[in-house]
């Protein structure tokens, strides 16, 4: 086994990923708006950010696709090793991980049922870079409007369309992160 | 002139010195040992294990003490520990033909291979308070017998030969998890029985003798009620097969029913399950018949809107924690709720006087 | 209570609750089923607000917990405790100075902030229970978005009593989409449920569900042209703080039946008698 599949890892799981969940919570509560978030540090091509977010909400129960650049070996075994996340095609995961071209089409993710609408993926987005300009967003979490760096305009209206069923959307570049709930309005 | 009630913290803690002195009761009389509640109070262990879904006889035990006898309290207590429990990995499935039985019954055959075996039961006491165990507790030892070898086969395999029941394959698919993943409707068997299996006895029983007295009957026979020890094995990935990790005592009982056939299905008998940890055979009996009950869907039987066939309103209500704590949670403080409910009754009470006085004047 | 992780819950628990978290802020109002565990409190006294406060603290937060409004009522304080043991956080009673709040039944008089969070324990969430009992049938009407059976039922309130016989767990409508059960908060508190600016969770134990409102969401109270939802309270000023426009407890004073009316939040009306306003019944 690699060096590098066994560190990278939370140094204190329980404090780390009770700090990284409050980003990923206060980004996906108030979107447009971007959070530190530490403590992870993956294997190349993920970002330290995409690597806390996966160490905090991925564990066995959570099929993960990784798409693209992603998948390679060294990311495989980490999360494997760290997480026990077993890898799954875009169909039938609840975490995506991988650049925005990577990961589309979004038409391949499950978008919950009418009754279950939260058994939906979410999808984690390799961003070039994060900025609180851009597209307009809004709806619930939103005072007036906000802004926010997306990689397109297009594929988030389409989602939104589809509310209460949908994905949802966690941005990471770096060691920060934003969100997009389906609940979003983009223009 | 009024003062806001303070002080919450220590009359909890006061709550909690004068509790710790009513478990212990008068010091002059010995203080209750762990192992003399699991050797003399089995029964109550054994209920504590089966709804508290823990098999550890020596923590049942420590519970029931804790409790003070309050077997609710104590499976209470069990299932709060287990739940902080890491879970390491699933065993296989028991086989309960390879039971070393302590008690083996058939109601449906006079005799049969392996024989009845009554074993520890007070099914013939006379229930007459016995009272030499107020003086002393000395027994006789009771008769030895060599069991016969082999396996005890299970009673419905001789009538799944001749096609009489209802056949029952095995089923491979690994079964939900009740602790690990949120209740769902509509629930398979194999999770309606995982639920029965901790089910509050009370409310099996309860719900068990409604079938019996005309809330969708089911004409069980007891084809068999067994208890006894089982292996316990694991696959351990690292060997690559499985190894015995102990051995657990289970009371399991097959009911067969009477079917007189429907729309899908040819008269033949069918099948009511019950398997329960430690000897608790009431238990085990109420879950086959409630189990069975539950089955009128996939049976093709009609729904009576009797309550043992409602799932939903079974296994939402079985759960005694659940209902315990719901129940005994109305006597928390409710004075926000109960303020507004006064102010909305004396308005309409206002506006009734008032209407009222109206009708008067004209 | 080093035995036991930090907050209590072990890590993949906390996982999959903080997972339920995020779908439940997504779709604002969606009651997400979810593993409830045992805890070593009963079911029914705040086991769902204890695991969503589990599940967000940080070592950073200062928590505060109220039942009624009232930070020092026995259920409170062992809540409170608990965290302190096995979080070590810091705790406190006043509004402004908490990230963290865990409440039952009510909203704090103290317009809540950004840096917030609300967690609400919650007895039943299904604002459809007591209409129809079926989960099956329920989720079917919310995916349906069925609610023709609860303007039904706070009709035929009008039609016998004159007004909506409901006065705590007020049924509200989020974004336009999900009525949802805000918990069994006095109808007084719901105005302040909608475009708040605190993250406010919802965390169901016993019946397994979490549910969200993100700041700025939109929350109504379902009512009729005709019959306007009004938020209601006792028509008195506090005897202590002689507040006007806060939620008021009644207190029996004596034997006569004479009654007193008070703030029920606590930090509100102490604060406010620190601040030397004082009510009729003051010392």
């Amino acid at each position: 086994m690699q060096a590098e599949t066994l560190s990278g890892g939370f140094a204190t799981p329980a404090v780390e990923a009770a700090r990284a969940f409050r980003s990923v919570m206060e980004a996906m509560a108030r979107p447009g708006t971007i959070h530190d978030i530490r403590g992870a540090e993956p294997p190349a091509p993920l970002s330290p950010a995409a690597g806390a977010v996966l160490l905090t909400l991925c564990d066995a129960e959570t099929p993960i696709y990784l798409a693209g650049a992603a998948d390679c070996d060294a990311v495989r075994s980490w999360l494997a090793f760290h997480t026990g996340a077993p890898a799954a095609g875009p169909s039938h995961c609840m975490f995506a991980v991988g650049s925005w071209d990577a990961l589309s089409p979004l038409s391949d993710y499950p978008v919950g049922t009418s009754e279950y609408p939260d058994r939906s993926a979410t999808l984690v987005v390799e961003c070039p870079g994060l900025a609180s300009s851009g597209a307009a967003l809004k709806g619930p979490g939103i005072k007036e409007s906000a802004f926010l760096s997306l990689p397109e305009v297009q594929a988030f209206r389409k989602n939104r369309a589809l509310f209460p069923l949908g994905v949802d959307f966690i941005f990471t570049n770096s060691s920060r992160v934003a969100a997009l709930p389906r609940s979003t309005e983009v223009s | 002139m009024y003062v806001a009630v303070k002080g919450g913290e220590r009359a909890i803690e006061n709550a909690h010195a004068w509790l710790a002195e009513e478990r212990r009761g008068n010091t002059d009389i010995a203080e209750l040992s762990i192992a003399q509640i699991r050797e003399q109070l089995k029964l109550a262990v054994n209920r504590v294990m089966a709804e508290g879904s823990l098999y550890d006889p020596d923590l049942a035990a420590l519970a029931i003490k804790q409790a003070r006898g309050d077997l609710i309290e104590a499976i209470f207590l069990i299932r709060a520990y287990r739940t902080t429990l890491p879970r390491f990995g699933t065993s296989r499935p028991v086989d309960t033909a390879a039971m070393a039985c302590d008690r083996r019954i058939s109601a449906t055959f006079k005799d049969l291979p392996g024989g009845q075996i009554l074993g520890p039961t007070f099914d013939y006491t006379h229930r007459l308070l016995d009272f030499k165990l107020a003086a002393d507790g000395e027994i006789p030892d009771a008769p030895l017998r060599e069991p016969e070898p082999g396996d005890v086969p299970h009673v419905t395999e001789f009538l799944n030969r001749e096609g009489l029941i209802e056949d029952a394959p095995n089923d491979e698919t690994p079964p939900p998890d009740l602790t690990r993943e949120p209740l769902e409707m509509p629930a398979d068997r194999a999770l309606r029985l995982q639920a029965l299996t901790r089910a509050d006895e009370g409310f099996a029983l309860g719900l068990a003798y409604s079938t019996q007295r005309g809330y969708a009957r089911n004409h069980a026979f007891v084809g068999e009620l067994r208890i006894g020890t089982v292996p316990v094995e694991m696959e351990i990935p690292e060997l690559g097969f499985a190894i015995e990790i102990g051995e657990v005592t289970l009371t399991e009982c097959e009911t067969v029913n009477q079917f007189t056939g429907s729309k899908t299905e040819p008269a033949q008998f069918t099948r009511g399950y019950g398997l329960v940890f430690g000897q608790t055979e009431r238990k085990a009996i109420s879950m086959a018949l409630v189990d069975r009950a539950l089955r009128w869907e996939e049976l093709g039987e009609d729904f009576e809107g009797a309550p043992a066939q409602d799932a939903e309103f079974v296994l939402y209500h079985a759960d005694n924690i659940q209902a315990t704590g719901f129940l005994e949670h109305i006597k928390l403080p409710h004075y926000v709720d109960f303020q507004s409910e006064l102010e909305l009754v004396r308005k309409l009470r206002r506006e009734a006087e008032a209407s009222q006085l109206q009708e008067a004047a004209e | 209570m080093n035995a036991y992780n930090f907050a209590y819950l072990d890590e993949q628990t906390k996982r999959m609750i903080r997972r339920a978290i995020l779908k439940g802020l997504a779709i604002p109002g969606y009651q997400v089923p979810f593993a409830s565990r045992e805890m070593p409190m009963p079911y029914g006294w705040g086991t769902g607000g204890v695991q969503v406060s589990a599940a967000v603290l940080t070592p950073q937060d200062t928590l505060k917990v109220i039942d009624q409004g009232a930070d020092d009522t026995t259920n409170a304080v062992s809540i409170r405790t608990f965290f302190e043991r096995t979080a070590g956080v810091e705790t406190t009673t006043q509004t402004k100075s908490a990230t963290v709040i865990q409440t039952r039944h009510r909203i704090p008089e103290d317009p809540l902030t950004e840096g917030q969070i609300l967690v609400y324990q919650v007895p039943i969430p299904e604002p459809l229970r007591f209409l129809e009992p079926r989960e099956s049938e329920t989720r079917k009407m919310h995916s349906l978005e069925e609610y023709g059976l609860m303007h039904v039922k706070l009709y035929e309130d009008i039609s016998r009593h004159g007004h909506i016989a409901t006065s705590y767990a007020y049924p509200v409508k989020v974004e336009g989409r999900y009525v949802m059960d805000p918990s069994p908060i006095p109808k007084f508190d719901n105005p302040k449920l909608g475009d708040m600016a605190a993250i406010q969770l919802f965390g169901a134990g016993r019946e397994q569900r979490i549910y969200a409102l993100p700041p700025y969401t939109q929350v109504i109270s379902l009512d009729f042209e005709d019959h306007p939802f009004e938020a209601s309270k006792a028509d008195h000023p506090c005897g202590l703080c002689g507040a006007k426009d806060s939620y008021l407890d009644e207190v029996i004073i004596d034997d006569a039946g004479g009654r007193m009316f008070v703030c029920s939040d606590t930090n509100y009306c102490t604060a406010r008698q620190a601040a030397g306003h004082k009510g009729k019944d003051a010392a």
